[in-house]
């Protein structure tokens, strides 16, 4: 966006679009397909003779009848109908990239699109050859051994450390013993989640005044149960932990192993290796450091990378080279097995390739450059407005790639808080921003991150819209409690979504709860 | 060719001097590198990054993926016989454009007022499994098809407070080997024991004497699925339901969506939390990377209260008449449970979700039916015209879906060496299970869907003919 | 239809706070009060009140406010411009204990969702003996002594929340536990702090929303449950478990099947209860000469993990137990919340306190915990 401070007018596309589930007209079609050829007909005879007894479907289900264009226009609706970075995102800790489109091209090709993950090895040279190339790149930037790429986003590759935690202490006959894992509260909570999940029992450590634990924390909470150290750093606060090679060394010494989860990579890429640190292994996502897309979810990458000594416990299969050829490694007896079937969301590894290729060494480094000089111009601009609060006052050093920040005053003074912001934030163009993972140590906080992408006048934008907002909270805080007016909805009412008796995840269910006739 | 090393990068607004330097000076710092004090020195790289040459010409970086992605061999150009968890179904056109767009592509989350239309596909994908399934519960789908049955196996055990689950031993391993991570090693205080349940020589489906010496009052869950890893629907699924009913375990069953048009959705045999792949409902292969996996279950407060991800509830808004959704019970964790939390959630495959969606809206009740029915004729006809191969034997003759497994013990030729010679002759047979089942001798997991003509399958059937003569 | 409005509660203890100006430690007793007013003692409490009452005014049109005429509210909510609904108020402006027991009461029968307070300790013991847990509280600061966890953290901030209570057609304010102290005054003018847990009472809150399921969190609730069970199936046999006072730690002997007391110091051993409601002798007395545990849980806002409540726990019992077998258990939430972010001691001995001091785990939920600092 350009312009200076003005602001420009926006209102989201509004299609009243009904339900799917309510449209169409019995009989019509979206997509036909032919009858079997006489010759299969007169071998096998009625499709019905080939079900077991008892298991053919008796009713057919309730599913919409619409033409072809009738389901194109309706889903092109719904996706008017979604803000989805039309205009500015900086969401915090998901570090926004421009999605090239040269790589979406690339990943609908049949060469990747129509490629079944058991076809021989020769017939696969060219996809294998890339997964390689892009360990080799990560391996560069890490310092790691090996990569894989199973895991289906980063909670999912901190799962994969679990596991491979599990199966490198099990060899070492510990894994009874060593059932605790540590992480700190400010790492993403997917790591003590993941943690758990695997079977760990969870120890947490608390910030303290200067934005990370304290190196005692650490001592007091290791022992000869210590599994694992899960640790982001820089964490969400923009704060970089200067004792983490302490903490490595802490954790090494009573036999447990470090994973830096590198989900803030942004601000230090280039700049350190996990593996130069001590880390024994980290993990990156693809879907938001390396510029594949996010897809308002998944399908992502948690690109998993460990030391030759984890290695052996990698789920398989691994991409080796021998002269030029490549194949799939699943002979691994010391794997901890598969977290997820075959070998990851390929197209997003491809995605990320290119997007590592386009960049080089120097565009990766000016990107952090660029990332951590957005983000301080922006904690400097955000700090003239009135009822804002920067977290951790006390930290004078300039902040890495992000920066949380609070909106405890405005609340205080206004009663207007983050949730009500981020829901006025879209009038304006602007998706709202990320507040926080849980739990919350800044009160009514939100966390930008600017990233490599927008331009100075992108980030002026941005904090032109919240400052105008926060003006509209002191002069008429009502108007922005009823936020957004000019989204294709108004405020939803969130009670019924934790009510058995109300809520509905299917429209059978809502029809079931509101009476047939509903809708 | 070389990049111009000179030009600014066009994915970085900022990265010229003159921005740079304005930054600089808004903020009073003197240099970029100044930024990072809070890095000490001995943290820095220890050696320079060396990385492969910048491609920064969109075509350069373009000719360079194409053509190395050119020494892929693709199901198009080869006649593609292999499926066993993810398998070539057609992908209807209009599914490629809506995934395709900017707005559902490439953000995160917004609020359910700016990403209504996202929203609102989320809940037609799982309104439309609802109806395919019967059920009214369908979480947003997870990674996969095993790891759908992994949280389902440790809902069950956090709803039973049990550590045991029965599944059939005819398991797809890659599939198996996700789960077994799900329940933990035994040297976890809170390990899920997995126990395999026999086959029934005939129908390829549960052993029903086997399950009943099996299962017990420990036994959290059984899972069971239909069609099954080797294709075979199961006869006895309801009987399976009772028996599990009678010791107080949850019923899982696994279940390929595109099926239900023909097939009874597993619900309607007694399942009480319904779980399979979703890659067949509009998504290409990808290398495999087009899998996901969805879970779905009655509208129970117990089993509501067990989902580890995301649900979408449609509710009303400030404006009468208006309905917009929004996750629900996005808190919940330990309540109502034992022990532990709901596992773990993030990133999964959500856009995949809107694919299936479309799919979904494009197929109606009828495209359900007929694509059932078309796969089930053209499986069949293949399956009976390669089981009068001589040596050439189908090993459950009957009851099969899509896939079959075909055995070629008779012919004195292993799967390896005839699937080398099928693709000589432009065919990808089907996958090679003799090592993964060594009583199935050499056998192969074949896959005949709707993408195939009767002139492929015949050409398949001349080509095994061939090759097992030789 | 317009929804029916919300009816929240006030009172204002007008004499709380006016101690602390003077170096007087509160003004429970009406001849400490005496005292504060000859040394001139300006009031606190009603300029607190305005303060939150200011937060509220645009959410006035949706509330009743109901409050004792005159010094106990109504002065402060016509100064507000709010109009409120009066209940008799006291006849004279030296109001006592009774008075605002008595507001309380007026305001449980007509039914109001929420009692927003101005004043201290002693004035949330005389409130919550009148509201139990059937309505929630909240204490806009105010007094000398604020040991109970059932302040906001500013005048402003009780405000705004109460506005939101009464706003709130969403579900978004929940409401928890809060203890309520007890400070013995006298004791503290002596320079001797006696802090007794008088009760709970339920506070509001603001649940966050939760932005997606990237956020996650817990059910504080049912985690609590969770890891008591597991406290209580840990217990050794021929251990005696020396259990602090307060509801978390309750649920591990409610978990064992065990009635023990609330307020009260009980001992287990063995999976019984073999004492209740102990004295500092007694239990000096329970773990002599055995090995013995000690489990206490964190008193919200101030964070004393011993000191306050549960002085029965006497610094001979907790050097004997020793550090390590302390075991300390509190919800995630109550920890973030604390001042400081740290947990405090005051076991009556300087040197013990120093020796508790550094790092220690708090159980927070099954399987979960965290590393807490100990300040003496």
């Amino acid at each position: 966006m350009t312009g200076k401070n003005e602001l420009r007018r926006f209102h989201a596309a509004v299609w009243d679009e009904p339900l799917v589930m309510q449209m169409g007209h019995p009989g019509r079609r979206g997509q036909v397909f032919p009858a079997a050829d006489p010759a299969v007909r007169k071998a096998v005879g009625p499709a019905r003779g080939l079900i077991p007894r008892g298991m053919a479907r008796r009713n057919a289900p309730a599913l919409p009848e619409l033409t072809e264009p009738e389901v194109q226009r309706h889903y092109l609706h719904l996706s008017q109908e979604t803000l989805g970075m039309m205009g500015i995102s900086l969401f915090g800790t998901c570090t926004m990239k421009y999605n090239a489109r040269v790589s979406e091209a690339v990943a609908m090709r049949p060469e990747l699109a129509e490629v079944h993950p058991y076809q021989p090895e020769e017939t696969l040279q060219g996809v294998l050859e890339l997964l390689h190339g892009f360990d080799l790149i990560l391996r560069a930037l890490s310092g790691m051994d090996q990569f894989v790429f199973q895991a289906g986003g980063g909670a999912d590759a901190a799962y994969t450390h679990c596991c491979v935690t599990r199966a490198y202490h099990q060899a070492r006959g510990e894994l009874e013993q060593r059932d605790e894992i540590i992480t700190s509260i400010q790492a993403h909570p997917c790591n003590a989640a993941t943690a758990a999940a695997a079977g760990f029992k969870v120890i947490t450590l608390q910030l303290e005044e200067n934005g990370y634990p304290s190196t005692e924390a650490l001592k007091a909470a290791v022992s000869d149960r210590t599994a694992a150290l899960l640790i982001n750093n820089p964490d969400d606060m923009g704060i970089y932990n200067p004792d983490i090679k302490d903490w490595v060394r802490i954790v090494h010494d009573v036999g447990g192993v470090c994973f830096y989860d590198h989900a803030n990579f942004n601000g230090v890429m280039g700049k350190l290796r996990a593996r130069e640190l001590g880390f024994d292994a980290c993990m990156y996502m693809l879907h938001k450091t390396f510029g594949a897309p996010k897809g308002g979810g998944g399908p992502a990458v948690g690109a998993y990378g460990c030391s030759k000594a984890l290695a052996p416990f990698l789920p398989g299969p691994v991409v080796v080279e021998e002269d030029g050829v490549y194949r799939l490694d699943d002979d691994r007896p010391h794997s901890t097995g598969k977290v997820r079937e075959f070998w990851g969301n390929v197209p997003q590894v491809i995605k990320a390739y290119a997007w590592a290729r386009c960049m080089g060494a120097d565009g990766i480094n000016e990107a952090s450059d660029l990332s951590v000089l957005a983000n301080n111009y922006m904690d400097k601009k955000l700090a003239q407005i009135k009822g804002l609060a920067r977290s951790n006052p006390d930290v004078k050093a300039w902040r890495m790639e992000m920066t949380r920040w609070g909106l405890g005053p405005l609340k205080e003074d206004t009663g207007v808080g983050t949730v009500e912001v981020a829901n006025r934030m879209a009038d304006f163009g602007v998706d709202p921003f990320w507040m926080s993972h849980e739990p919350w140590v800044v009160p009514e906080p939100f966390t930008p991150e600017a990233g490599e992408m927008y331009s100075k006048d992108d980030l002026d934008y941005w904090i032109a819209v919240i400052a105008r907002i926060v003006e509209e909270a002191y002069d008429d805080a009502a108007r922005v409690k009823a936020a957004p007016e000019a989204q294709p909805i108004h405020q939803i009412n969130g009670a019924p979504l934790e009510d058995p008796a109300k809520w509905a995840m299917t429209w059978r269910a809502y029809r079931r709860k509101n009476g047939a006739g509903a809708g | 060719m070389k990049s111009n090393q000179a030009s600014a990068h066009p994915w970085m607004a900022n990265a010229l001097p003159d921005i740079k330097q304005a930054m600089l000076q808004e903020i009073g710092a003197k240099s970029i590198a100044e930024l990072f004090e809070q890095i000490p020195a001995d943290h820095r790289l220890k050696k320079p990054l060396k990385l492969p040459r910048q491609l920064k010409s969109e075509a350069e970086l373009k000719r360079h993926l194409v053509g190395t992605l050119s020494r892929n061999g693709t199901c198009e150009q080869y006649l593609n016989f292999l499926g066993a968890g993810c398998w070539q179904h057609h992908v209807p056109a209009v599914v490629d454009e809506i995934v395709g767009r900017t707005e559902f592509l490439t953000p995160v989350w917004g609020s359910p007022q700016s990403d209504h239309g996202r929203n609102q596909a989320w809940f037609e994908y799982a309104s439309q499994m609802g109806e395919l399934l019967n059920m009214e519960v369908v979480q947003l789908p997870v990674y996969s098809w095993g790891c759908a049955v992994g949280h389902a196996i440790r809902m069950a055990a956090r709803l039973t407070g049990r550590r045991q689950v029965l599944l059939p031993r005819l398991i797809d391993p890659e599939r198996l080997s996700v789960i077994r991570n799900y329940c933990e090693p035994a040297e976890m205080a809170r390990h899920i024991e997995v126990v395999p349940v026999g086959y029934d020589k005939k129908s390829g489906g549960i052993d029903l004497a086997d399950l009943k010496a099996k299962i017990s009052s420990e036994t959290a869950a059984v899972y069971f699925e239909s069609p099954g890893y080797l294709g075979q629907i199961e006869p006895a699924g309801a009987q399976i339901a009772k028996i599990a009913r009678a010791h107080g375990a949850e019923t899982i069953v696994g279940a390929d969506p595109i099926s239900l048009g023909v097939l009874k959705p597993p619900a309607d045999y007694g399942a009480d939390i319904a779980v399979g792949p979703t890659q067949p409902l509009g998504v290409h292969m990808h290398c495999g990377g087009g899998v996901g996996g969805y879970m779905a279950s009655r509208d129970e407060e117990d089993y509501v209260h067990q989902y580890n991800g995301f649900l979408v509830s449609i509710t009303d808004t400030a404006r009468p008449g208006e309905y917009g959704f929004s996750l629900s019970c996005a808190h919940q964790t330990s309540y109502g449970m034992r022990e532990e939390g709901r596992d773990w959630t993030g990133n999964s495959v959500y856009l995949w979700a809107i694919a299936n969606a479309v799919y979904m809206s494009l197929m109606g009740p009828q495209g359900f039916r007929e694509v059932g029915e078309l796969i089930l004729q053209q499986a069949h006809y293949a399956a009976r015209a390669l089981a009068r191969i001589k040596g050439v034997r189908v090993v459950f003759r009957e009851g099969f879906f899509k896939e079959f497994v075909v055995n070629f013990d008779r012919t004195g030729k292993r799967v390896a060496r005839i699937n080398k010679a099928l693709q000589k002759r432009g065919i990808f047979g089907g996958k090679d299970i003799s090592k993964e089942f060594p009583e199935l001798g050499q056998s192969a997991l074949y896959c005949v869907t709707e993408t195939h003509t009767t002139d492929d399958i015949d050409r398949l059937v001349a080509a095994v003919k061939e090759v097992v003569g030789k | 239809m317009p929804a029916p409005r919300q009816r929240i509660g006030l009172i204002v203890n007008p004499i709380a706070g006016m101690g602390g100006r003077v170096g007087l430690k509160g003004t429970d007793g009406v001849d400490v009060l005496g005292r504060a007013r000859e040394l001139r003692a300006e009031p606190v409490a009603p300029a607190r009140a305005l303060r939150a009452l200011r937060r509220l005014e645009p959410a006035a049109a949706a509330i009743e406010l109901i409050t004792p005429r005159g010094v106990m509210g109504g002065d402060v909510a016509r100064q507000a411009s709010i109009e409120a609904t009066l209940l008799d108020g006291p006849s004279e402006d030296a109001t006592s204990a009774a008075d605002t027991r008595e507001a309380a009461r007026a305001l449980r029968a007509r039914g109001v969702g929420l009692v927003v307070f101005a004043g201290g300790d002693g004035t949330a013991c005389d409130i919550v003996d009148m509201l139990g847990d059937a309505v929630p509280m909240l204490g806009i600061p105010s007094g000398v002594k604020m040991h109970s966890a059932v302040f906001a953290t500013s005048p402003e901030a009780a405000g705004q929340l109460a506005a939101m209570v009464a706003s709130d057609r969403q579900g978004k304010v929940r409401t928890r536990e809060a203890e309520v102290m007890d400070i013995d005054e006298d004791g503290v003018r002596e320079g001797r702090l006696s802090a007794r847990l008088h009760g709970y009472g339920r506070v509001p809150y603001e649940r966050h929303l939760v932005q997606n399921a990237k956020a996650g969190g817990i059910a504080e609730d049912a985690a609590l449950d969770a890891v008591c069970r597991e406290i209580a199936e840990e217990m050794q046999p021929g251990v005696v478990y020396v259990v602090g006072p307060g509801s978390t730690t309750q649920r591990i002997l409610a978990a064992l099947g065990l009635d023990g007391s609330l307020l009260g110091v009980d001992a287990v051993l063995d999976g019984r209860l073999v004492g209740r409601d102990l004295t500092d002798r007694e239990v000096a007395k329970a773990v002599r000469g055995r090995p013995a545990r000690i489990v206490v849980t964190v008193i919200g806002g101030q964070g004393f993990v011993f000191g306050r409540g549960n002085q029965q726990i006497g610094p001979g019992v907790i050097r004997a137990v020793g550090r390590d077998n302390i075991v300390i258990v509190a919800t995630q939430e109550k920890l973030l919340s604390l001042d400081g972010g740290r947990l405090l001691v005051d076991t009556g001995d300087r040197a013990l306190d120093e020796e508790l001091e550094g790092y220690v785990r708090v159980r927070t939920g099954p399987n979960r915990s965290v590393m807490m600092r100990i300040a003496a």
